[in-house]
């Protein structure tokens, strides 16, 4: 018998009282808990989301299509970074003014090994969906995402939102949206421990400086 | 880990020893009563959370009354999706299949994310046996594994280290397990967390081999999800080439929609967060992101045998939160390590005597640490009533019975006179010795009593057959007695 047919034949077993007519769909599961919470509007869900996002030390930005390129060439200037990685798919524009301010890009490409990228500054993506009752990014390796590693080993990661349409208010309405074949990175704020007295602290091994950019138009 | 559980003494005398410790006492009551209003709070965001609870609750058991099916299509689908799933009946089993796994790669050195399945099989004594090193890289299990510690807490392993004993530890011990800690190492808890950053990150760039759990496995997608909050979760799931993910059969949902119940129960039930900083959710492997090569070992090592038993089955529900640590008057007094087990507290006092059975003198005295006050399964995100099933295994210890061991039907004898009925004895005695554990216990009753039952559990069902239990008194007759004789002092 492989070790297989143990644990089922185990597990039938032990489900002697289970009737055997009886389908898993047979087993209620009541599914009356609320799909958002609160009722809101398309800006105040926006508004929900930058005050969860804070709440949990993200710093947030907001700017139009124009101010982008300004903005994030002064947010990678204000942390000094020299160097920032842009995925695939991000759009050109986005890096247009950093890249004339002298920042080198590094394209993520799978020769981009780890140790690659602990010596890059910063990181510059888009992301799948945000949650705005939980203030969190859900990145889907998509375009303008890449990788889940750059995302992680770099200490700066600035993630472009744009608002209205990649926001949504809840959980239920993130996984709707989102394909479980794809790997997922759900990201609430910078880095954080309870581990030392059950104490939150920002800022151990993931980037350590989150910032969002609510983008409008 | 050069700590074991092995040989540990039964709960009472354990407890004796360790609530005498004055440091250990104030380390646990800091850090307990500091989450407990957090979790309130974060609870009471959801007017729903009721209804959250029984639906969790409910997907659970649809997943234990036909565990056989999902866990087929679990293989099925991470197969699909180009992983390779192994089965363990046990403990050795699994440390075997690991075992080799890591040496087919031909590495000596892998890094693990915290997993609860890890500790419970021993993996990392096994490993080191075969020359490989496994590396804990979550905060709290990095200070246990530096300090030759014992986990104490499910979430917070090292929740018994106060700051200055976590800075004393890491600056003697990080240079030999590595970088070491930087000069003149303060005690606050960010230079702390930089020194783990600073210490674990050469070890994530070099990792080949990556060693997880997961939180939960989809049935439908084959899809694993780990929650965490460091982001050594996310460096050990994708930096490595190979990644093997230990878990317990019972971590399964069936559905890619019940996730928006757990990932909405877990997080306030846990950290009392909104939402925990990071979830990695991936389905077999995928081309140039993360692990080529990922391997699911499914891990039985006595879920089973807890399945047989109708009662004691909701424990499989645990989604390991440890909400009913924080919560228990009987763990802020004797600390995690007296339960002998990675499964401390309330949980683990259920858990532990039905997945390693009863018959050690440790195992038997479980179900009697506690004061059945009735606050675990308040606070439980899933719902499971505690009280009851420690009610129906002290019927067990006490009168013996039919149980299930190794997938056989065997009769226990009762303890009767035995070194288990001593030991349970002592655990009840232990707690009639601490007015403060009790005291707190009988407030928490009273707190409780809109979720009491009107029937007993247990072995008082028969009791209760034609009488309504007596609903607990607002307050105890200690807190009446202190209220109006007692000239405003506790007594």
């Amino acid at each position: 018998m492989s070790s297989k047919d143990v644990v089922l034949s185990r597990v039938r077993k032990a489900l002697a009282d289970v009737p055997d007519d009886e389908q898993p769909q047979d087993v209620p599961v009541p599914r009356s808990y609320l799909r958002v919470h609160g009722e809101r509007t398309a800006v105040g869900t926006v508004a929900l989301l930058a005050d969860n996002l804070e709440d949990y030390r993200a710093l947030v930005h907001h700017c139009t299509g124009d101010e982008l390129p300004g903005l994030v060439a002064r947010l990678l200037a204000d942390r000094g970074a020299r160097t920032v990685v842009a995925p695939g798919g991000l759009p050109e524009g986005w890096l247009a003014m950093a890249v004339a301010d002298g920042v080198e890009r590094v394209p993520d490409a799978p020769d981009v090994t780890a140790r690659r990228l602990d010596a890059v500054d910063s990181v510059v993506t888009g992301c799948a969906v945000a949650v705005a009752e939980t203030g969190t990014l859900v990145l889907d390796a998509g375009a303008g995402q890449g990788r889940r590693r750059i995302t992680l080993v770099p200490d700066h990661h600035i993630c472009v939102v744009r608002v209205p349409e990649q926001v949504v208010d809840s959980v239920p309405q993130a996984l709707e949206q989102l394909d479980p074949t794809r790997p997922l990175t759900w990201i609430s704020g910078p880095s954080a421990t309870s581990d030392i007295e059950l104490d939150r602290v920002e800022g151990v091994h993931g980037p350590r400086v989150l910032e969002v950019v609510l983008l409008a138009g | 880990m050069s700590g074991t559980y092995l040989g540990m003494p039964a709960f009472p005398r354990a407890a004796a020893l360790s609530s005498q410790d004055k440091t250990l006492r104030g380390n646990l009551r800091h850090a307990t009563h500091t989450i407990r209003a957090k979790r309130a709070k974060a609870v009471d965001e959801l007017a729903d959370w009721d209804r959250l609870r029984e639906a969790g609750a409910a997907v659970k058991n649809r997943t234990l009354r036909h565990l056989d099916h999902y866990l087929e299509q679990v293989e099925a689908a991470v197969t699909a999706a180009g992983g390779q799933v192994h089965w363990a009946a046990d403990a050795a089993e699994a440390n075997r299949i690991v075992t080799g796994l890591v040496q087919a790669t031909g590495e000596t050195e892998v890094v693990k994310v915290k997993s609860m399945a890890t500790q419970e099989i021993g993996l990392n004594d096994a490993l080191a046996e075969a020359g490989i090193t496994a590396c804990e890289t979550d905060l709290a299990e990095l200070i246990v594994q530096l300090g030759d510690d014992l986990p104490s807490h499910i979430l917070v392993p090292a929740i018994h280290r106060n700051r200055s004993e976590i800075r004393e530890i890491f600056r003697d011990r990080m240079a030999d397990w590595g970088r070491p800690a930087p000069d003149g190492l303060t005690d606050t808890p960010a230079e702390l967390a930089e020194a783990a950053r600073l210490h674990l990150r050469e070890k994530f760039l070099r990792a080949k081999v990556g060693i997880s759990g997961a939180n939960f496995v989809v049935a439908e997608t084959g899809t694993l999800v780990v929650v965490e909050s460091e982001g050594n979760g996310r460096m050990c799931l994708t930096l490595p080439e190979t990644l093997i993910s230990v878990v317990g059969i019972e971590k399964i949902v069936p559905a890619w929609q019940d996730l928006e119940i757990f990932l909405q129960l877990l997080p306030r039930s846990s950290t009392a967060e909104r939402m925990n900083p990071y979830t990695s959710m991936w389905t077999g492997t995928s081309d140039d992101d993360g692990p080529r090569t990922f391997h699911l070992v499914l891990l039985d090592n006595g879920r089973t045998d807890t399945l047989a038993d109708t009662v004691g089955r909701q424990a499989l529900r645990c989604i390991r939160c440890s909400a009913c640590l924080n919560v228990c008057p009987v763990y802020e007094r004797a600390g995690g390590h007296a339960y002998g087990s990675p499964y401390p507290g309330p949980i683990g006092a259920i858990l532990t005597p039905q997945i390693r059975g009863t018959d050690s003198e440790l195992d038997a005295s479980l179900p009697y640490a506690s004061t059945l006050c009735g606050a675990c399964y308040e606070v439980c995100p899933v719902a499971i009533d505690i009280p009851e099933v420690l009610v129906h295994l002290r019927e067990r210890v006490a009168e013996g019975g039919e149980v299930t061991r190794r997938g056989t039907r065997v009769k226990v004898k009762p303890a009767k006179g035995h070194a288990a009925e001593r030991a349970a004895m002592r655990a009840s005695r232990w707690l009639l010795d601490r007015p403060g554990a009790l005291r707190a216990g009988q407030r928490a009753l009273s707190r409780s009593r809109r979720f009491h039952p009107k029937r007993m559990p247990g072995p008082g069902r028969a009791w209760t057959d034609s009488r309504d239990l007596p609903p607990a008194p607002a307050e105890s007759f200690r807190d009446w007695w202190a209220r109006t004789r007692g000239e405003g002092r506790n007594p």
